[in-house]
């Protein structure tokens, strides 16, 4: 299944590979992994909203179809409790060519974080926070829109 | 109806989902959420700022004028914050 939300790791060199065994008709495969950035940040916890994250991860990629010739598209975001340096979020995209897999990875990660409905909870010194929005996500994702 | 909250508004009204029954004339989300903050203080606390609140009507992203006539399931959350 090319999307997935899920509390277990994901093996990354194993999600790049899967984009390409056994075809001869991709040329290029980009991939795209976010982890928990540590300092004050002790714990990171992932909610999201079952049912519908899955559906808005889905859009997206039909989305990034549209646009792009995509051979294959992986999109895995985990959720629940995550240490520093765990990986959260994985993007892939395989194309003949290197110009759309790479346009097509960013796009993907850009209406992700405006689009998909996870919330993050950060445990830092002072106690457990929301983390609030950035309007820089937000521009990335409009840029997209022209 | 079924309602469902999110991260820090679900932490303020204490549920994650409820279900309701919206009184005779409440048809858009504006209206619901004007009725939610009647009903006790910790909804009005929740819902104190409703431009950092976003909504989707039966998991579809949705503005505060849609309707919600028919709707079976309405969310409420903060901006979203993945990746």
């Amino acid at each position: 299944m090319a999307v997935r939300v899920q509390e277990a790791d994901f093996d990354t060199g194993a999600e790049i590979a899967a984009l390409s065994t056994g075809r001869d008709d991709v040329g290029a495969v980009v991939s795209f992994t976010g982890l928990v950035r540590g300092g004050d940040v002790s714990e990171m916890v992932l909610e999201h909203y079952p049912g519908m994250t899955e559906k808005a991860l889905e859009e997206i990629e039909a989305e990034a179809r549209v646009r792009w010739p995509l051979e294959g598209v992986t999109i895995i975001h985990r959720v629940g409790p995550l240490a520093p340096g765990a990986r959260i979020v994985f993007v892939a995209t395989a194309s003949r060519h290197r110009a759309a897999a790479f346009e097509a990875a960013e796009f993907l990660m850009d209406y992700l974080k405006t689009k998909a409905p996870f919330w993050k909870k950060e445990t830092t010194p002072d106690g457990a926070q929301w983390v609030d929005a950035r309007e820089t996500d937000d521009m990335a994702a409009a840029r997209w829109q022209s | 109806m079924k309602l469902l909250y999110f991260a820090w508004l679900r932490e303020r009204i204490g549920i994650g989902s409820e279900d309701v029954s919206p009184p005779e004339g409440v048809e858009t989300v504006a209206a619901l959420v004007d009725w939610l903050k009647t009903r006790e203080p910790r909804y009005e606390h929740a819902f104190e700022r409703t431009e950092s609140i976003r909504v989707a009507i039966d998991q579809e992203q949705a503005d505060f004028s849609a309707s919600i006539i028919g709707a079976r399931e309405v969310a409420l959350f903060p901006p979203v914050t993945g990746g």
